[in-house]
């Protein structure tokens, strides 16, 4: 959002990142042992709806946030790339556990060694999988980015 | 040590004859003689049967009590004993007498043929698109022989001893270090 | 290796490009994003889509399973209800239990044929299995069925042992089945949390994982991980259990038979759960024994065979428990069995902790057990000892063997192969899963696509076990 800096538009531009990181809604991707992970961030003991992100959208076009939980292997990697396209304007990549981040163990013909091949990502979650503690550090860090405006693209 | 590989016969010289014990694999192994019995080193139930007689001996085991499919699947001992390459690989169970069988079959790399099984145990139709994806080797009379596990327009039989791990080179391991 | 033979017919309908256009990248809306030459594969991966009923012939239909060709529904003359949809669900769907990808093909909201499409998340871990040493072959196995790690690792380590032809000592054997009767108790609360959530009872999802919770943190007070442990090796386990286990386990046993009441509660006499799960997703013993699938699904379809009773491994003969099984062979009867197996499985763990034996837990057999790190400061030998173990791994005798456990999901195998080296030369990976992915379209031909996920959830598939 190139706009010149001046009160109103710089005050605008705050409240409207503030209110997408209060309520950015995650589009399910969770692929494999991570997503077990992700299902308890978001359940009982570790609740990921106070932070306004209970509702996992189905459909991408009605989701502002990807997290990628899990390893993405050749055959997925352009169903991923599909779905991060049909995600409309802002949108945000979470890179969730080792496989996403990097093909984890796993250094072989079948993993895409790292889904920032395929997509761009703006938080890497390292841990195999991450507990959810490390889950939420990582999208707090998202949202606090996104209130600084330090994750936008032109 | 290396390389007494398994799926050969007895590590001394001489033929040890080794005989089934249970009375339903004396009976398998009466009606096919070609069928040669092992017993493998933790002493379970192997047969080893040719190509040809595959799709009988699996009928007859069928019929003896296996009513349950386990397992199918294939190991490439490239390089590790004279032909055949691969070894088919067929487990089976029997719930009654609660018996266990594995059937072994040796396929050479030029002739990498089998005949399916899908129509005794229709369960063994992913089982069969996995080995011809991951090792290539084709079942003959299969209703749907394409890749299962890896993308349509992959090239190569990845599980092949012969087809690289695939791994890519690990960022800064081999740098050098800053002073 | 593309069979050539095959007539290219799935071009217009289903992935929306045609014959050479097939592999052409879909449009791209990304702002400010490029996408990367190499990614010039399409989502249509054509031989292994359903063929449209139209380019297809009967013999064809015949030969695939599950499908429903003799119908007068489908094949009246003039009629508007003979056309046929084919509609892709997934592999990105929130209830497809991970990224298994279905065509369906409907009549209006009646499901004809079915043919899964899998592999979304092959790893290579059986090729990857054969670059790492026994000891290291555990943390790889365990991420197959990602939600009954233990059961991957213990199959594994029984396997190696039996090739090795070491005992293993009681106390590590008793800790084995406790892990691994948790394991199922923690696996059948994450099915009925998905269960419940694919069938619309929310509340579910919530309780269910709000128990699994307890165990989850037992698990990581032992091993130090919530999952994927790498606990149970070739030779024993980890490491000891820690002090005031027998609390946590006691309060597991306290608060989880609580949690099943309420369960039972909400769902076995609920008449929207009835009818929705009672005659769906009906498979019969016989094919259930001709595809393979074991298990909560066969013992659901009336066949008592549980590994754990038929062929005893780990010492878990010496525990009393029932096994359930079912009638029907429909949803519901396996929603009974599984809750069933959830008390057999506390009974089995009340009885561990009840009796866990003293002793050693791991074989002191040095050749496979690392020397304990105190040994290492003071004496060379277990130094060099504890290297060659960690460097180079210990050998195991050239041969084959297939070993099976029962994990919650049926008969979890290992097939492995050694030529005598320090890695083995094949392991092989009998998935339950696999097979029961594969009975698919038996359970779902002639139901409605809200059947579907009801039916799918009810076989519990874990992709990572599918796909490896």
């Amino acid at each position: 959002m190139a706009s010149p800096p001046g009160f109103l538009t710089s005050s605008i531009d705050a409240i409207a990142n503030w209110a997408r990181a209060q309520s950015s809604w995650p589009a399910t991707f969770g692929l494999a042992c991570c997503a077990i992970e992700m299902m308890h961030t978001g359940a009982a003991h570790n609740d990921l709806a106070r932070f306004g992100m209970e509702v996992f959208r189905a459909s991408p076009r009605q989701a502002d946030l990807m997290i990628v939980a899990g390893r993405v292997s050749q055959k997925m990697a352009p169903v991923l790339r599909q779905v991060y396209d049909q995600m409309p304007e802002p949108k945000w990549v979470i890179s969730m556990g080792a496989c996403a981040s990097s093909g984890g163990m796993f250094n072989n013909y079948a993993l895409v060694q790292g889904v920032d091949q395929v997509v761009p990502v703006d938080v890497y979650v390292p841990g195999c999988p991450p507990g959810p503690q490390s889950l939420m550090h990582g999208i707090l860090t998202l949202h606090e980015g996104i209130k600084t405006g330090e994750y936008v693209r032109t | 040590m290396t390389g007494q590989p398994p799926g050969e016969s007895a590590t001394d010289s001489e033929q040890v004859e080794v005989v089934p014990q249970h009375p339903i694999l004396v009976g398998l192994a009466s009606s096919h003689p070609a069928a040669r019995f092992e017993e493998s080193i933790t002493g379970q139930n192997v047969f080893r049967v040719a190509g040809d007689d595959l799709v009988s001996f699996v009928s007859a085991a069928r019929d003896a009590g296996f009513n349950m499919f386990i397992d199918l699947t294939a190991v490439d001992y490239h390089r590790q004993r004279p032909e055949p390459r691969f070894d088919l690989v067929i487990s089976l169970l029997a719930l009654d007498a609660n018996v266990r069988l594995r059937v072994l079959v040796g396929l050479g790399s030029d002739s990498a043929v089998a005949p399916s099984i899908t129509g005794i145990y229709p369960g063994a139709n992913f089982f069969e698109r996995e080995v011809f994806d991951l090792f290539g080797i084709t079942f003959t009379g299969h209703p749907d022989l394409t890749r299962i596990l890896m993308p349509d327009d992959w090239e190569g039989a990845p599980l092949r001893k012969d087809y690289p791990v695939g791994s890519v080179p690990v960022q800064f391991r081999d740098t050098p270090k800053v002073q | 290796m593309v069979d050539d033979t095959t007539t290219d017919l799935t071009d217009d309908n289903i992935s929306g490009a045609g014959g050479d256009e097939r592999r052409r990248l879909h449009e791209v809306w990304a702002i400010g994003t490029e996408v990367p030459d190499w990614v010039t594969a399409s989502t249509a991966e054509g031989a292994q889509l359903m063929v449209p009923r139209e380019h297809a012939s009967s013999a064809d239909l015949l030969e695939e399973a599950g499908a429903l060709v003799d119908d007068d529904r489908i094949f009246v003359e003039d009629s508007v209800e003979d056309e046929t949809t084919i509609l892709n669900m997934g592999p990105q769907h929130p209830s497809t239990h991970g990224v298994l990808r279905l065509q369906l093909e409907l009549n209006g909201e009646n499901v004809r044929r079915v043919k899964p499409v899998i592999g979304y998340l092959h790893t290579g871990m059986e090729k990857t299995a054969e670059t790492l040493t026994y000891l290291q072959g555990p943390t790889n196995v365990t991420r197959m069925d990602y939600l009954a790690p233990f059961h991957n690792e213990l199959c594994f380590s029984l396997a190696t042992e039996a090739m090795l032809g070491i005992d293993i000592p009681v106390r590590a054997q008793a800790i084995r089945v406790l892990m691994t009767e948790l394991n199922r108790v923690a696996s059948h609360l994450t099915w009925l949390a998905t269960q419940g959530l694919d069938l619309g009872a929310l509340s579910i999802m919530i309780y269910g994982i709000r128990e699994r919770e307890l165990i989850l943190d037992f698990f990581e007070k032992t091993t130090g991980l919530r999952m994927n442990h790498n606990y149970i090796r070739p030779g024993g386990v980890a490491a000891d259990l820690p002090d005031g286990w027998e609390q946590d386990v006691a309060e597991i046993l306290e608060v989880i038979p609580k949690g099943m009441a309420d369960y039972h509660d909400l769902l076995t006499n609920n008449p929207i759960f009835l009818g929705r799960t009672q005659g769906v997703g009906v498979i019969t013993a016989d094919e259930c024994l001709a595809y393979g699938i074991t298990g909560p699904v066969l013992r659901a379809s009336g066949v008592s065979w549980d590994l754990r009773k038929s062929q005893p491994y780990s010492g878990i003969d010496k525990y009393e428990f029932t096994v359930p099984v079912g009638e029907n062979g429909d949803v519901y009867d396996r929603y009974l069995v599984r809750l069933e197996e959830m008390v057999q499985s506390l009974v089995i763990v009340r009885q561990v902790l009840d009796s866990m034996p003293r002793g050693d837990y791991r074989t002191e057999d040095l050749k496979v057990t690392p020397p304990p790190r105190k040994r290492i400061d003071e004496s060379m030998e277990a130094l060099i000892h504890h290297f060659k173990i960690f460097t180079e791994g210990f050998k195991v005798p050239p041969g084959e063997h297939y070993q099976a456990v029962e994990s919650p999901r049926g008969e979890l195998g290992h097939y492995l192969v050694s030529n005598g080296e320090a890695k083995p030369w094949r392991l092989h990976v009998r998935a339950p899963s696999f097979a029961a992915v594969q009975g698919l379209p038996m359970m779902m031909g002639d139901q409605l696509i809200a059947d579907t996920i009801a039916i799918i959830a009810s076989i519990d598939p874990v992709m990572g076990d599918v796909d490896r």
